[in-house]
């Protein structure tokens, strides 16, 4: 028995939830006294995971993975797991992951507990807490089967370094026709813009910023920061912003380090989005909007005049 | 074609949560339920093929009879016919062999669904049903346009959109994109009378394990009051965001 870790890529690159999973994966192995491996696909340069943890990575080459596909991706972790007698697989919460974590889970005849955001508190019977009813609760999960995934809710357990001297090993994996029943036909991705699901900080906006127009206030904040935009529901809805930005309930989720809100009032359902983020700061000109009670740090002011001052002293802040 | 549409019964987004019983169950007391959100859009996009491609909706959930007034809802919105199976349902594989079996008694084409629920979140059993029956999958569908056996879908992705080609028989996990919120209908009073005589039919379930068993409930440790800077002190906010919450 093993913990097997899969740490996605994108065009080759890992993103920060690799590490965190990996992080993740190697205590778990220490919890149940056993070895961990890690299985990649398409990666360039996978000794960067050996600071987190990983004593041994298989390497996937595939002309046919080169575009993502969900079931081709369950293929090679299930014959990854199967090489390794794994009997945990530790996944991130990507888009990508969360579309194969449970074809998996059938195809290994596994349990699989999603938004996974601690350590097993125990492993006999094992036990983990999960994250419920929209950020509003919080589950210990027991599971029964031999089987286990395990995915781990963004930004919530953090990546932490344990080098080891790690060996990677290229791993064959078989593929059949029939993985292919979903071909990707195109791919619309806007460049050099950092991600919601990536950033770790958020500028968001809604309907107090009054117009589409006062947009560029916005961005240029979040220039500042290294930020991705989003915005709040009506904002998508009145087509102000692309519906990719919207963020919360039935919108994107957001579990960055610095969340800034700026003219959003802070309804329930946005609020459900976006409380996994750490620190959430406000800016709003009515001082009774629900979201101060849910913010760390809070101005009451009017946007126009707060955004801009803020642009200059950020600036002036990350030159010092 | 035959559409099922799985449809799970949950708090509304309103709600309190709260648990009893030692923090060992969900506390139902004053809670409104209604359709997941994330299957309301999936059976809107159902509805479209009923009336521009003549395709016949089932919808179904795992559940007990609580459920029923969140299907018969269904039924109002204009699904055909409803199907519950009747368990308690408590973990992500135990619904999907649940729905499963409904799949392979029924011969239908396409399952629509929710990318998720907005009470355990799990966002699983799309997946798990598609693997079991062996249907082709795509998550997170924001489009999908069917022309015979041949299905067009586009996926949110990252920073994005990615468009697919499938054929049916597929699952399809729908979220807001697959119709836009403001073609999400209201029952009239003549769907809600039209419902009642509609067929509701309960089948028993399978017996299978649990694969996870939710153990106990907690609630997030309580939120500090937020900390309020001047507007005219922005210095102080960056200093507190530098130095005490060290996120910039």
């Amino acid at each position: 028995m093993s913990v097997l870790v899969f740490a996605d890529s994108s065009e080759g690159k890992f993103k920060k939830s690799a590490f965190e999973v990996v992080s993740y994966g190697k205590r778990v192995a220490e919890q149940l006294g056993t070895t961990v491996a890690v299985v990649t696909i398409n990666a360039l340069d996978v000794s960067e995971l050996y600071t987190y943890g990983a004593e041994k990575v298989l390497t996937v080459s595939n002309e046919q993975l080169k575009t993502f596909n969900a079931k081709g991706y369950t293929s090679v972790l299930q014959q990854a797991a199967t090489a390794e007698n794994a009997s945990i697989v530790v996944l991130d919460s990507s888009i990508n992951v969360l579309h194969v974590a449970p074809m998996l889970a059938v195809a290994m005849n596994a349990g699989y507990a999603s938004n996974v955001v601690a350590l097993p508190s125990e492993v006999a019977p094992f036990t983990i807490k999960r994250k419920a009813f929209s950020n509003k609760g919080f589950s210990n999960t027991v599971m029964n089967t031999e089987n286990k995934i395990i995915g781990v809710a963004k930004n919530s357990y953090g990546v932490h370094e344990n080098p080891v001297s790690g060996t990677s090993e290229s791993f064959d994996v078989t593929l059949s026709e029939s993985d292919f029943g979903v071909t990707s036909e195109k791919v619309e991705k806007a460049s050099g813009k950092v991600t919601i699901a990536d950033a770790d900080t958020v500028v968001s906006a809604g309907r107090g910023l009054k117009g589409p127009e006062n947009w560029a206030m916005i961005e240029e904040l979040a220039e500042v920061l290294g930020a991705a935009t989003a915005c709040s529901k009506p904002v998508s809805d009145l087509g102000w912003r692309p519906h990719g930005e919207h963020v919360g309930q039935t919108g994107k989720p957001v579990a960055s380090n610095l969340y800034i809100a700026i003219g959003i009032s802070g309804a329930i359902q946005h609020l459900a989005g976006i409380n996994a983020s750490k620190v959430k700061v406000v800016i709003n000109t009515d001082p009774e909007a629900p979201f101060f009670k849910a913010a760390d740090y809070g101005i009451v002011g009017d946007a126009f005049e707060v955004v801009p001052v803020l642009i200059e002293k950020l600036k002036a802040f990350k030159a010092a | 074609m035959k559409i099922l549409v799985c449809i799970s019964h949950v708090p509304d987004t309103t709600s309190k949560i709260n648990f009893t019983e030692n923090d060992t169950q969900f506390d139902t007391n004053g809670v409104q339920f209604v359709i997941n959100p994330y299957d309301e859009f999936s059976l809107t996009r159902a509805m479209w093929f009923k009336e521009k491609q003549g395709a016949s909706v089932t919808v179904v959930n795992v559940g007990n009879a609580t459920t029923e007034p969140t299907l018969r809802k269904a039924l109002a919105i204009g699904a055909d016919a409803a199907i519950r199976v009747n368990a308690a349902a408590t973990d992500g594989l135990f619904v999907a062999k649940q729905l499963a079996e409904v799949v392979k008694n029924g011969g239908y084409d396409l399952v629509l669904t929710g990318r998720e629920s907005i009470d355990y979140n799990g966002g699983m059993v799309p997946g798990m049903l598609a693997s079991l029956v062996d249907f082709n999958f795509v998550n997170g569908c924001v489009g999908i346009e069917v022309d015979g056996t041949e299905v067009s879908l586009v996926r949110e992705i990252d920073g994005g959109n990615e468009t697919h080609a499938s054929t049916l028989p597929m699952v399809v996990a729908g979220q807001k994109g697959i119709v836009e919120e403001s073609d999400l209908r209201i029952p009239n009073m003549r769907g809600i009378m039209m419902a009642r005589k509609k067929p509701l039919t309960v089948v028993e379930p399978l017996e299978i394990e649990n694969a996870t068993a939710a153990q106990s409930y907690e609630k997030p440790a309580p939120k500090g009051a937020v900390k309020l800077i001047a507007a005219d002190n922005i210095d102080a906010l960056i200093d507190l965001l530098h130095n005490e919450a060290k996120v910039i």
